[in-house]
């Protein structure tokens, strides 16, 4: 039950800025994930929420409440650390009733809470063990079930995934998501992971150089990116940039074709998914450079005007590095970029 | 707390301490150094150094020092190599190796004593072995190399195990990689050793050689077990200056050089080996 | 070494080189232990057979020369005097060292390069030097001939390591473990009792051993600090002009046995300690 509030929160080291005046209002129960690559500021935002680092300036509010000078344990938050941070001298239901043994929660109402969020990971054989005779995946399941048993506000999640291996992280991706689903916190979760930002969230926060880019729903960051950061970060391969001149009544010179586009007077950038191309008479012209079967897509790298642009086609389609591709963009899927600003242009 | 005061708190009470019974008598043999009733003077320093014994006992320090620290080291290097392939048996070996480090300089004097004294172990095997009829006075005025061996010798073996212990967690800092790396370049085992091993061992070796050095310096009680005043050392001579002269300011003026010899060695050392910026393992 | 032998070279040189390293650590071994058991014949052998010539390469297991290092007068005081200054430096050192380790490896100060350079200035520093004038100081404050006094000495020898020592422990206790228990409701104060201080435990005792040997083995500023109150190890010094070969065989097997006991103690604890102090 709670909405958290940054107000012009920002962070220094010295010289260098972590953090510029960051202002984000995450909804009661919803799931927000921090998104960006390694650097970028996010973990020092989420650790600022959590109260293990202070904000140089700003304002931090959970449910309603200003939290920025308190201790991390009077914040109402619990939080999941990279590393799992699973205590080596204490055993699961001893780390898993930590938090409760600290707010001195009688045994039968601690051994209650432990049984049932161990249940709730599927952890509940291991209750004895101690965390050096875990897998790193079981310990990852104790560290989140020890935050759960905290019944928290908030629940904070620092990469909590990205030690794990690729098939283990697909299957607690989604156990994550119903578990956290049930259980009616509000969820901040920092990754550097598309695929888990997008899978995961209600919306997600791309960060780039200690700013907040866009904080909208996955699919919006997806169709609709607010910059030419997010188009290039979202999206695997990334989305494709081409310039274009303006001639004219909202015609455009791309790549030595004609597009439709916006009705403006100044060179813009072009840009459209690689998913979003297709093999037709007319379009884009290409020489295909490197060609790489990915079983469900071809994925094919050309070159239009020394400029790099990539496509994913169907699978079954040949073609062989310097053959000539004419492609041809989904119109709707269209997005144009301002390369002064590098925001969207409507 | 103030998370920004909490590391001063912390660090308050050895700085306090480090303050009262390092920097305070530090000064105070400064002081006593440089003075002799009230006034300052270089007196203490001229009468230490013209003293007969300043020479000899200089003389002693350095080629103690000179004779020990080079074996220690290349016996230490060694042994860690040694121990850093060794499979079965590692952390016994480890364990004899590293016995002498809880031995005084004390009694390491005594146990050599054992050896080398008239009736000694050395003695008796000799004669057991039809080498000499007598035994022999080593540790006498007429035998000052025997002197000289048999401290040398009681400082090896108790003062290796201190720089054993600092390479063998040093080596065990350098990843394996390295080793199959140069390995698969087509290096030796002794070219390995050369261009991996030592070059990344420099910080443990420049605290090892410090360590070492400065305690080299500081010979005294393993000396007075075996060689009494026949090998005269600074630290000796410290000692003699501040109970049997009661002269306490010629000792300070004797302790400072000790500390400047120190110092000037120290400096050698961290200049010899220092590690470039960011070439840090 | 003939052209026939040539072609099971490789594997000759091979074991051939095993049977070097192999002997090469038994002869090691056999350099720490035998000055050793030479020690432990002539304290297990009465006094007359101490003097005697030629030795035998055998212990008599006579107790008589520690009986007599037992009856001999101030020896056994001496002993207990040791006891008493190394316990006291253990907990000093550690008490006051331990709280800067956990500073150095937790924070980032201003004055965190000086600090460390004034420890490791203690390091390269012949500190027993300063006894001299702490002698002086001592008789002021009344502390002279006891054993806070000469505990307070040996403590500023043992707190570089203390400190380091520390700082390398706390460094392998990750801060996460720390940050986990503040969320979890923890003050500082309680995320370390509860977290840190159990995980620490036993590195610090370690620590507090090694501390214990370094004093238990001073002997300059004991000798210089003790006249009435004497150590073990100053009680030995001042009689080793006089005092009959027997008696200082013993007293120096009673120096050892302490410190092979807590080497043995400590050992795992040894390496750790050393490999993060230097970077």
């Amino acid at each position: 039950m709670a909405v958290i509030e940054i107000k012009n929160v920002a962070k220094t080291f010295g010289a260098y800025t972590a953090l510029h005046d960051i202002n984000l209002t995450i909804q009661d129960q919803e799931f927000m994930v921090l998104l960006g690559a390694s650097g970028c500021g996010k973990t020092t935002l989420l650790r600022i929420i959590a109260g293990l680092e202070t904000a140089t300036t700003g304002e931090v509010w959970i449910g309603g409440r200003r939290v920025d000078h308190l201790p991390p344990k009077d914040r109402g938050i619990a939080m999941v650390f990279q590393n799992y941070a699973v205590f080596p001298h204490l055993t699961v239901f001893e780390n898993i009733g930590f938090g409760l043994r600290m707010q001195k929660l009688p045994n039968d109402e601690v051994k209650r809470r432990v049984e049932r969020t161990a249940g709730l990971m599927h952890i509940d054989q291991l209750l004895k063990r101690y965390s050096g005779e875990l897998s790193g995946g079981q310990r990852q399941r104790v560290a989140v079930a020890r935050a759960l048993a905290m019944e928290p506000d908030v629940i904070l999640m620092d990469e909590p995934l990205s030690n794990l291996d690729a098939l283990l992280r697909m299957e607690m991706r989604a156990e994550l998501k119903g578990v956290l689903a049930e259980s009616n916190t509000t969820a901040i979760y920092v990754t550097h992971d598309q695929v888990e930002a997008m899978s995961m969230a209600d919306r997600i926060s791309v960060m780039h150089k200690g700013e907040i880019v866009q904080a909208a729903t996955p699919l919006e960051v997806y169709r609709n990116p607010a910059a030419e950061f997010v188009a290039g970060f979202i999206g695997n391969p990334p989305m494709n940039f081409l310039p274009a001149t303006p001639k004219g009544a909202g015609k455009w010179a791309v790549g030595g074709q004609v597009i439709d586009g916006p009705q403006k007077n100044k060179a813009l950038n072009f840009a459209i998914r690689p998913e979003d191309l297709r093999l037709a008479d007319s379009g884009l012209t290409a020489r295909a450079k490197v060609v790489e079967p990915l079983g469900a897509h071809l994925l094919v790298t050309c070159d239009i005007d020394g400029a790099l642009f990539r496509a994913v086609l169907d699978s079954d389609m040949t073609v062989k590095p310097g053959d000539t591709l004419t492609l041809a963009p989904q119109p709707d899927r269209v997005r144009w970029f301002d390369p002064d600003t590098t925001r969207a242009v409507a | 707390m103030n998370a920004r005061l909490l590391p001063y708190v912390l660090i308050l009470p050895v700085t306090l301490f480090l303050a009262v019974f390092f920097l305070y008598p530090f000064a105070l043999v400064a002081k006593q150094a440089f003075t002799q009733g009230a006034e300052f003077t270089f007196a203490n320093f001229r009468d230490v150094a013209s003293h007969w014994k300043f020479p000899i006992s200089l003389k002693n320090t350095m080629l103690l020092a000179a004779a020990v620290v080079p074996v220690q080291l290349a016996l230490a290097l060694l042994m860690a190599t040694m121990v850093n392939r060794m499979k079965k048996g590692r952390d016994l070996v480890l364990y004899v190796w590293t016995i002498p480090l809880g031995i005084s300089d004390l009694a390491a004097g005594i146990i050599w004593l054992a050896i080398f004294e008239q009736s000694g172990f050395l003695n008796s095997m000799m004669s057991g072995l039809g080498l000499v009829d007598q035994p022999v006075n080593f540790l006498s005025y007429q035998n000052p190399m025997m002197v000289f061996v048999a401290i040398a010798l009681a400082e090896i073996w108790r003062a290796t195990a201190i720089m054993l212990v600092i390479l063998v967690a040093g080596i065990g800092l350098i990843p394996k990689e390295y080793y199959e790396a140069a390995e698969v370049f087509g290096a030796s085992p002794w070219q390995r050793f050369l261009r991996v091993t030592l070059p990344l061992l420099r910080p443990s070796l420049q605290t090892a050689l410090i360590l070492r050095v400065v305690l080299a310096f500081e010979v005294f009680a393993v000396v007075a077990a075996l060689g009494g005043t026949l090998f005269p050392v600074l630290m000796g001579e410290i000692y003699s200056y501040q109970f049997d002269l009661q002269n306490g300011n010629a000792a300070a003026a004797l302790a400072l050089i000790v500390l400047g010899i120190s110092i000037v060695f120290t400096l050698v050392i961290l200049r010899a080996l220092r590690v470039p910026k960011g070439a840090t393992i | 070494m003939t052209a026939v032998t040539t072609d099971a070279n490789p594997q000759d040189a091979r074991k051939a080189g095993r049977i070097v390293y192999l002997a090469a650590v038994v002869l090691l071994c056999a350099w720490v232990l035998v000055p050793l058991y030479f020690l432990l014949i002539n304290t297990l052998s009465s006094p007359e057979a101490v003097n005697s010539f030629p030795k035998s390469f055998f212990p008599a297991f006579d107790l008589g020369s520690l009986t007599f290092f037992a009856n001999f007068g101030g020896m056994l005081s001496a002993l207990k005097n040791s006891i008493i200054v190394a316990a006291l430096t253990m907990v000093l050192s550690i008490l006051i060292g331990a709280p800067a380790g956990y500073a150095l490896s937790r924070f980032d100060f201003r004055g965190k390069e000086l600090f460390r350079l004034l420890i490791l200035l203690t390091r390269a520093f012949p500190l027993p030097l300063l006894a001299l004038p702490l002698a002086v100081l001592f008789i002021r404050t009344g502390l002279d001939d006891t054993a806070l006094g000469l505990a307070l000495v040996h403590t500023t020898l043992a707190i570089p390591f203390a400190v380091l020592i520390t700082f390398s422990l706390f460094s392998g206790i990750p801060i996460e473990l720390e940050e986990a228990a503040w969320t979890l409701g923890c003050t500082r104060l309680t995320a370390f009792t509860k977290v840190v201080l159990p995980l620490i435990l036993p590195g610090i005792t370690a620590s507090a051993i090694f501390a214990f040997v370094i004093s238990w083995n001073e002997v300059f500023a004991a000798a210089v600090l003790t006249i009435e109150n004497r150590t073990l190890t100053a009680f030995l010094l001042q009689t080793l002009g006089e005092a009959p070969l027997h008696l200082k065989f013993a007293g120096g097997f009673i120096l050892v046995v302490p410190a092979l006991i807590f080497i043995f103690a400590v050992r795992k604890y040894l390496f750790a300690m050393w490999g993060i102090a230097n970077r």
